[in-house]
């Protein structure tokens, strides 16, 4: 989903959410199709180019605690690597489907399945592409991890730029519209500007949750591919293997440290820095600081740097401007006619990749796998409401608590988010050897690692939400004397459950895609696994089945599709037409 | 900045030529909203234009159609530039909401036209700091937007629509939100400015909801209906500048003009607007009972003992013309009030209804309510037939569909569920949409 900036909670884009003109209908369907018969397709392809490759023999990692400081930098560039493919793709797709509306048809609702399926089971895909692409060379595998990750970040980043486009204040597009400015022009004064907020935060948003990824994807092995790229998850891989809890803890240390320095370093100082952006008439009460930017600003050097950086961006845009450009067609008959033909030739393609799933994976599995599969998707469901419930229950009073007090609630909202970030397939070797030594049910036990690391997101938006009830109504209350179940039944439920939905939505679609490392973990040689989706595909790219990769990622895909549609987006609306606190 | 301190005689020639207009929102198939209809307009150089109407009339639409905003249904709008050497060219706009880029500062939101233009940077730096000068922002180049006050962000409105000398000047209501004081002033400068020639434009049209403000600025003022808008009179203003709002002859046109706006449309009946249409096609607006009521108490009070001058009434209320006409006419078609020219008087129902007591005024407004308003009356008839005593509202507004657009609808809905709660006559209920006979608390 596009994360909404729980910091300061805008109704408006809540509205856009639930009230979304492309919510689901028949293109959702066609999307669907046309990313799976890619992602088959890519195999495919990628199985013919690239004969079995045995293990790349890549530097080997080594578990020297004075060569982490490496590693750990190597995974934070093919981090910010990622990050960089994500902003282009983002700047390009979303403004080809915000202004071309036959782009639009398609490219909206394939974002928004996207952003919501579980990204990780396409990892066994995209690696065997790029490995097949690059056979013996460490390209192919730093193509396939950077990616990955890529995949893990860009979706909500183009969506949140694509909302941004779509929403641009009226006044201001007159304004350019006026006064002619070229499309370069708008891009840097108006469109860029005004989605810079909320694309910050997706941005942010976008690095916490591919820290989940770098760990999955630096050392992976498909069937008979593997690759381990030298980068802390390879050195987690290696101390798991071999049993090494010291080097489990370093690299614990090391994810910390990095996490710390660039949320100090960078993120920081640029959401204090966006904050200009942010379209209010009105100066914030708060605005967010960073001792970072306020020591660059100080410096006399990065002005000088930054100055003209900003002299060649205003520079470039006098392209030639046509006089008049080709007039748009604004014949109604023909317009349909061409609406028509296009969408025919969108249906004809969705139908043909639907076709190219089911055959592929008809050609080895049959109506008993698939059965198979939805049954173990329906252990992983319950396992996420479950949790989920369980995570609220926790979380939503302590969160309310910490966020009726404003001094704790500054201080718990920045440690929030960055458990949130923290990828905590780092820590599920510990648990593993609890479960080991206690003799547990893994079935049972196994479970509560796919909320371990979404459930921060439960917690900080309660909080959010929290801080932000009205005082008068707060008043009132007092008042009124009104008793505890009173007070929480007609006061603070209604005024956080707009948060909470974003933070339990957030979380549930974290909780499938953590499903895949959660149901399949292994210690030394002890390997443990829980029944459902995950562990099955998790299993799949073990063997580097194909097949049942595809099967598995499509039910999955399914699922989170439709507890979206039937559970989440529902309680959006109902948030947005009855607890709007405006 | 070069700045003409004269302006180049008055050659007659028009700057802005509008012919035959028509503009309709939504489906091109005949069944959008026609917002414009007929509008022929002339802009000549030396000369400020008001466009007077209520909300609705279309006289924004026709603003943007001048500046090239939107492409008119129908008609052509021609804009010439000033004839020989003249610099000014073309037209430039201020907004009502200020339309400032928050993240850019006083300089370079001004910079915006002459950067879009490729004007040197250097030239570009001199013709914004003059402008910027002229209207008196000096001191504020650096800051942005949400530092400023409301007259001053308007002021940063002018300067940028200035810089690129324009020949027109198109202004959208621009002091409209502002409050009473600043927007006086900012009335005088731009007066003092145009009147001493030192703004490059050569004519400004002005649209307003404000009928004294257009009085007091404009040489020429345009009068529009609503639904659709059309030109219903053309007022030609003699009074010298600068006016004065208590000088006899300034309030008898402002008298005037309130008299001009409430008159019913002459020419083929419009199907929408004041109180258009009949039974249940009648499309009403939105007035909360409270402002209604307060209406008659502060009508039958001294020193109006139940009959004023609609713009007195006005003055004395701090309304303008679009907030207290659509209050006049409901207490009309309730027959709570006449309108007659200029003046407005309560009848003896009213006069009832101001004495009674929270249950009787209740009553009495019921009655009202049911009598005049035929949507009220069926809506209740449709309610006392049905075993249930229920019905849905969507059954009500698709019959109103069938006389009115949908945003005329909602609003005759919203108008409908507001004075029937009041009233007690039926109970509205939101979460299910639909009507009921009883309200059960």
């Amino acid at each position: 989903m596009v994360f909404l900036n729980s910091d300061r909670f805008n109704p408006g884009l809540l509205a856009r959410f639930a009230r979304r003109e492309f919510a689901p209908n028949r293109y959702d369907a066609i999307a669907f199709a046309l990313i799976g018969a890619l992602a088959v397709l890519v195999v495919h392809g990628a199985q013919q180019m690239g004969q079995p490759v045995a293990a790349l023999h890549l530097s080997p990692v080594a578990l020297d605690p004075r060569r982490l400081p490496e590693y750990a930098l190597r995974s934070t560039l093919r981090m910010f690597a990622a990050i960089i493919v994500s902003l282009g793709f983002t700047f390009v797709v979303a403004s080809l489907a915000a202004k071309s509306r036959k782009a639009g048809l398609v490219i909206v609702p394939m974002l928004d399945i996207l952003q919501s399926i579980p990204i990780l089971t396409f990892l066994a895909f995209t690696t065997a592409f790029f490995i097949g692409l690059f056979p013996r060379s460490e390209l192919g595998a730093e193509s396939a991890a950077i990616f990955g990750i890529f995949t893990s970040q860009a979706w909500n980043m183009a969506f949140s730029f694509y909302q941004s486009l779509r929403t641009l204040p009226a006044d201001l597009e007159e304004v350019s519209t006026q006064f002619n400015l070229s499309p370069w022009q708008r891009f840097i004064k108006l469109e860029l500007p005004f989605a810079t907020p909320a694309l910050v935060w997706n941005t942010m948003m976008s690095m916490s949750g591919s820290w989940f990824f770098v760990v999955a994807s630096e050392a992976l092995t498909v069937g008979n591919r593997s690759i381990a790229l030298p980068g802390i998850g390879s050195w987690l891989a290696l101390a798991i293997d071999q049993g090494d809890v010291r080097s489990v803890i370093w690299a614990v240390v090391a994810m910390g440290v990095v996490i710390v320095l660039y949320d100090q370093l960078l993120f920081r100082p640029i959401v204090a820095w966006a904050d200009k952006f942010r379209f209010e008439m009105t100066a914030s009460e708060q605005e967010p600081r960073s001792w970072f930017l306020e020591l660059l600003q100080r410096t006399r050097l990065f002005p000088r740097i930054a100055r003209p950086i900003a002299a060649v961006l205003a520079a470039v845009p006098r392209p030639p401007r046509l006089r008049s450009p080709v007039r748009a067609i604004t014949n109604p008959v023909f317009i349909v006619w061409f609406d028509r033909l296009w969408i025919g030739a969108v249906v004809l393609g969705a139908t043909w990749a639907a076709a190219t799933i089911a055959i592929y994976v008809h050609s080895t599995l049959n109506l008993k796998d698939v059965g198979a599969a939805l049954g173990l998707g329906f252990l992983t469901f319950v396992r996420v409401i479950v949790l989920i419930a369980a995570a609220s229950l926790i979380w939503v009073p302590i969160g309310v608590w910490i966020g009726l007090r404003p001094a704790w609630s500054q201080r718990i909202q920045p440690v929030a988010q960055f458990l949130a970030a923290f990828p905590v397939n780092i820590l599920f070797p510990f648990v593993v050897m609890g479960i080991v030594a206690g003799r547990l049910n893994p079935d049972v036990w196994l479970s509560p690692l796919i909320v371990l690391g979404t459930q921060w997101y439960i917690l900080f938006n309660v909080v959010a939400g929290a801080s932000v009830l009205p005082t008068d109504l707060k008043e009132a209350a007092g008042i009124f004397h009104l008793r505890a179940w009173q007070r929480w039944r007609d006061l603070i439920l209604p005024g956080i459950f707009p948060y909470y939905v974003t933070g339990a939505l957030t979380a549930s679609g974290g909780s499938w895609n953590a499903s895949i490392v959660a149901e399949f973990v292994s210690w030394k040689h002890t390997h443990l696994q829980a029944a459902g989706l995950g562990s099955y595909i998790a299993e799949a790219m073990a063997e580097g089945n194909f097949p049942k990769i595809a099967l598995g990622s499509t039910v999955i895909s399914l699922f989170v599709l439709a507890m979206n549609h039937t559970l989440w987006r529902p309680m959006y609306r109902y948030a947005e037409k009855n607890l709007r606190l405006n | 900045m070069t700045l003409t301190l004269e302006r180049p005689v008055d050659t007659g020639a028009p700057l802005v030529e509008v012919i035959d207009l028509k503009h309709v929102y939504g489906k091109g198939n005949g069944a959008g909203l026609t917002v414009l209809e007929g509008v022929n307009l002339t802009l000549r150089p030396n000369e400020i234009v008001g466009l007077l109407g209520r909300s609705g009339s279309g006289k924004s639409t026709l603003l943007r159609s001048i500046a090239g905003l939107i492409t008119p249904t129908g008609g052509t709008v021609t804009v010439k530039d000033m004839p020989g050497d003249d610099t000014a060219k073309g037209v430039s706009m201020v907004f009502q909401s200020f339309a400032l880029f928050p993240w850019l500062t006083v300089l370079k939101n001004v910079e915006l036209g002459l950067e879009a233009q490729g004007v040197p940077a250097e030239v570009r730096r001199k013709r914004t700091l003059a402008a910027i000068d002229l209207i008196g922002l000096d001191g504020f180049e650096n800051a942005y937007p949400k530092e400023l006050s409301g007259g001053m962000r308007q002021r940063v409105g002018l300067a940028r629509a200035l810089v690129v000398q324009p020949s027109i000047l198109l202004m959208d209501e621009p002091f409209s939100a502002l409050d009473v004081l600043t927007a006086e002033t900012l009335r005088t400068d731009l007066l003092d400015l145009w009147s001493e020639g030192r703004m490059p434009i050569r004519s400004i049209l002005l649209v307003t909801h404000n009928i004294e403000e257009a009085v007091l600025m404009c040489d020429r003022i345009l009068v529009f209906s609503s639904n659709p808008g059309r030109v219903i009179a053309e007022i030609k203003v003699d009074l010298p500048q600068p006016r004065k709002r208590l000088d006899p002859a300034f309030r008898s046109l402002v008298d005037d003009i309130y008299a001009r706006m409430t008159a019913k449309p002459s020419g083929p009946a419009a199907r929408e607007g004041n109180f258009p249409g009949t039974g249940l096609g009648m499309a009403l607006t939105h007035v909360s009972t409270n402002t209604l009521a307060g209406m008659i108490e502060s009508l039958a009070a001294p020193p109006n003992h139940g009959v004023s001058e609609l713009a007195t009434l006005a003055r004395e209320l701090q309304m303008e013309a679009d907030e207290l006409l659509p209050i006049a006419e409901t207490l009309q078609l309730m027959r709570f009030a006449e309108i007659e020219g200029r003046a407005i008087r309560l009848t003896p129902a009213a006069r009832r209804y101001d004495a009674a007591d929270v249950d009787e005024r209740k009553q009495l407004f019921a009655q009202h309510l049911l009598a005049y308003v035929p949507l009220a009356a069926h809506i209740k008839r449709v309610l006392d037939d049905r075993a249930s005593h229920q019905a849905p509202a969507t059954r009500f507004r698709d019959e109103l569909e069938d006389f009115m657009s949908e945003p005329y609808a909602e609003e005759t809905m919203d108008a409908i569920v507001s004075w029937g709660r009041y009233g007690e006559i039926f109970a509205y209920h939101e979460d299910d949409d639909r009507f009921s006979l009883d309200d059960p608390a």
